[in-house]
């Protein structure tokens, strides 16, 4: 008898517990044991591309080539060119139960897009599966397998404890720099580009001739230092001093005293018209090319529009400027500790009710991650393959070893931006995704071009009116963090009532216990 | 003693599964939250990048309330506060509590990049009306334009106005053609050259500049006279696929001489966004 009633015990200890738990289990989808290939399937697949024709080609052949692979699969590519329009149709969407298969993405707008259940599919059944995961044996392709991603990449696609994305292609920022007119100024350029050293060459650069001309270049324009992602150049600032941003919780810390302090100094060059931002001017290709500009920061997937002799111009060839281009990476603070942002598309897939499609849809995701498709898209941009694989192929080694054979395919400050990614790799950081980080980094961003516009407009500067108007503008002050929004809740009446019976049972067992010692003793 | 514990374990068993069972109304609570916080998303987002919004009604006044003429406009600095009368002449598609429109006056003309503007107020911006525009001048790529986050009100009661295309075909590769920048001006007789899709061949338009784009997305075409060759764009949120322009691009051929109307943008040079487009007899 008092075994059975221990055994009842256990169970009762063990089943009220697990009654309290596991309604918030997003796991919806599972790998099918195999894959259906009777059926035909229909998957979409939004793409983004950089206005890019080489790659929009790319993302066709691709699908060609898969297609002949899985000819009962087919993939409709639907094309777009800004990030923020595909985050935007995604939301749409998803109220709508109409969400793409695949979708080229960022990890911040999926940590939005997961606030809806079961939208996103976790990934990592999906890569551990022995037939259809990361180098599996049913898959038709060569695959790579887990340990082929570059470990520092994929970790950028990981959180709240899965994998959301596998990474589609990297890049990070890089300064293309107008060598001529640094020198022209009387300097030379360092190992390693630094703020102060930007600084400098700007303000010197701001001098100008007897006719009202800027001396270095005869123009009546120049802005020496342009940059075009305010966002990055706030992010990195303050990583670089180690100064806080956003913490994994979701907690902003964004708007501190060295926020401020990184705030005058934009305030104080742009009074002086050193330095502007490509949301008040535009394109920082565009002055650099015209010889309007010494230090033009944009990501190393630009690369292909800077220089006197880029493959892409967008200004009207008797504007073009001849002098020499040089590629390093983003001003440090310190040198001996240089930090730069990760960026670039990953890939994520959206739930669907028949886990066939979704399988159909993970099969055409691992075929982007091909060293086919990786080495040809990475050479359309100064992108870099997310695969080991592909990054120690030999064909991509020998595309390295060419820079400088032509200005198209092997267009050395293409070339030399990739690269400057691949030796730095170790040295890049993203940022810690929430629901809510895309909105964080906005902030960041609005925060200089603030006040990059309110110096020119002759306004004050008042940091705390800034960050309040931010705060404001971006909603930052309804950002949830995660322990706001403990998984579990309050417990439910039911559990609450189950609990206390088990404190009763307990009791009245203790009692029973103690009677039953002390009628034995009698 | 041990019946009622064994019977209170029986009930604390029944009760346990009974929890496990009540997973569905919990997951309906926990379905209808995410879905919540989905909506709030899209409500940060479509926040995120409107600034202060305050357009709205508001009756004509009389009284001086710094309004500039065009000439006033003109000659104010860059990055100084302008404001400003005008008739909308069209306007780009609303998103985001923004909307980029198309005005001019009998003087000239101006270009609204991204006003603050709600959805309801947007349906209110048809041809002819007239909106009073608070905000600052700046130049983006040598397209001088009242900056993003300007506010705005309507007229009430005022009159409407709209404008009559100028044909600057004359004045095409001129210093001249920037006083009509933003106006609504028209070409004629050009001849359709040709552009070079991503094979190399000869076509009459592409999708994005580079053809890199598709249905949908802008359009951009050669056209020709006295043996210079302008490109000339056919902008999607202002004159979406469905439109007429639109159409009417897709269908020309090379060679083919056609008339056309349009706004006089500007980006590195004249880039007008046309608005229509006809192939001559």
């Amino acid at each position: 008898m008092k075994k059975l009633i221990a055994l009842l015990l256990v169970l009762c200890t063990v089943l009220p517990i697990a009654s309290c738990h596991g309604t918030e289990d997003s796991v919806a989808f599972s790998v099918p044991e195999s894959f259906d290939t009777s059926r035909e399937y229909e998957i979409s697949f939004w793409a983004k591309n950089d206005t890019n024709i080489a790659q929009v080609n790319i993302y066709k052949q691709a699908i060609a080539d898969f297609q002949e692979l899985y000819p009962n699969i087919t993939v409709n590519l639907k094309l777009y060119t800004d990030y923020g329009r595909i985050y935007n149709d995604v939301i749409t969407n998803i109220s709508t139960d109409t969400t793409p298969n695949v979708c080229i993405t960022y990890p911040d707008h999926i940590a939005t897009y997961l606030t809806g259940k079961d939208t996103v599919v976790p990934l990592d059944e999906l890569f551990d599966d022995a037939k259809y995961g990361l180098g599996g044996s049913e898959v038709r392709f060569e695959s790579p397998k887990e340990s082929e991603i570059v470990p520092k990449f994929l970790e950028e696609c990981a959180f709240n404890g899965y994998y959301y994305a596998v990474p589609y292609m990297r890049s990070t920022e890089a300064c293309y720099i107008n060598k001529t007119y640094v020198e022209k100024l009387g300097f030379t350029l360092p190992e390693t580009l630094t703020w102060d050293f930007v600084w400098e060459v700007s303000e010197a650069a701001m001098k100008k001739d007897a006719n009202g001309n800027f001396a270095v270049n005869g123009q009546k324009t120049m802005l020496p230092f342009i940059y075009k992602s305010t966002d990055n150049m706030m992010i990195q600032m303050l990583r670089q001093k180690g100064a806080g941003y956003s913490d994994i919780y979701g907690s902003v810390e964004l708007f501190n005293d060295t926020t401020a302090e990184i705030l005058k100094t934009v305030e104080e060059h742009a009074a002086t018209g050193a330095f502007d931002t490509f949301k008040r001017s535009g394109y920082p290709a565009n002055y650099l090319n015209a010889g309007q500009c010494i230090f033009a920061i944009d990501s190393t997937a630009g690369a292909t529009w800077m220089g006197t002799d880029a493959p892409l111009v967008d200004i009207p060839e008797e504007k073009l400027v001849e002098f020499e281009t040089v590629v390093m990476s983003i001003p440090q603070f310190d040198p001996e500790d240089p930090k730069m942002i990760s960026q670039g598309p990953s890939m994520c897939i959206f739930n669907k009710e028949d886990p066939q499609e979704v399988l159909a849809s993970w099969l055409f995701m691992q075929f982007m991650l091909t060293n086919e498709v990786q080495i040809a898209y990475s050479q359309t941009e100064g992108y870099v393959p997310v695969t080991e694989k592909a990054q120690k192929s030999d064909e991509y080694l020998d595309y390295l070893s060419r820079a400088g054979e032509d200005n198209e395919l092997y267009y050395k400050i293409k070339l030399d931006a990739a690269k400057l990614l691949l030796e730095n790799t170790d040295n890049t950081f993203v940022t810690p995704v929430f629901n809510g980080s895309a909105s964080l980094r906005n902030a960041a961003g609005q925060l200089i071009e603030n006040v990059n516009k309110g110096v020119r407009r002759k306004q004050e500067l008042d940091v705390n009116a800034l960050y309040d108007e931010v705060i404001s503008l971006y909603r930052l002050d309804q950002i949830q963090t995660s322990s706001d929004k403990v998984s579990f809740g309050d417990l439910p009446n039911g559990s609450v009532a189950l609990l206390a019976a088990l404190c009763v049972c307990w009791i009245g067992m203790g009692i029973y216990v103690v009677i039953d010692k002390t009628k034995r003793k009698k | 003693m041990k019946k009622i514990i064994a019977m209170m374990l029986v009930l604390v068993m029944v009760a346990a599964f009974a929890a496990c069972t009540d997973n569905d109304e919990t997951s309906k609570t926990s379905s209808v939250a995410e879905s919540s916080a989905v909506e709030s998303s899209v409500a940060e987002s479509s926040v995120a990048e409107s600034s202060d919004a305050e357009s709205s009604d508001a009756s004509s006044e009389a009284e001086d309330n710094g309004v500039m003429t065009y000439e006033e406009y003109i000659a104010a600095e860059l990055e100084s506060e302008v404001v400003i009368e005008a008739y909308v002449q069209a306007h780009q598609s609303w998103w985001e509590d923004k909307i980029t429109v198309y005005c001019q006056d009998k003087d000239g003309a101006y270009f609204l990049y991204e006003l603050a503007c709600s959805e309801e107020d947007a349906a209110k911006l048809i041809p002819g009306t007239k909106i009073r525009v608070k905000g600052f001048k700046t130049e983006w790529e040598g397209e001088v334009e009242v900056a993003s986050g300007a506010t705005f009100e309507f007229i009430e009661g005022a009159d409407t106005f709209i404008a009559d295309a100028l044909d600057v075909t004359a004045l095409l590769g001129t210093d001249d053609l920037i006083k009509h920048q933003n106006e609504f001006v028209s070409f004629k007789g050009m001849t359709v050259a040709a552009s070079k899709d991503a094979e190399g061949n000869d076509v009459a338009f592409l999708y994005n500049w580079d053809g890199s784009g598709e249905q949908g997305n802008d359009l951009y075409f050669n056209v020709s006279i006295n043996g210079a060759t302008y490109n000339f764009c056919v902008e999607s949120y202002l004159c979406g696929k469905d439109t007429d322009v639109y159409k009417a691009v897709e269908a020309l051929e090379i060679g083919d001489v056609i008339d056309m109307e349009g706004f006089l943008y500007w980006y590195q040079g004249a880039n007008p966004h046309i608005t229509s487009v006809t192939v001559a007899e």
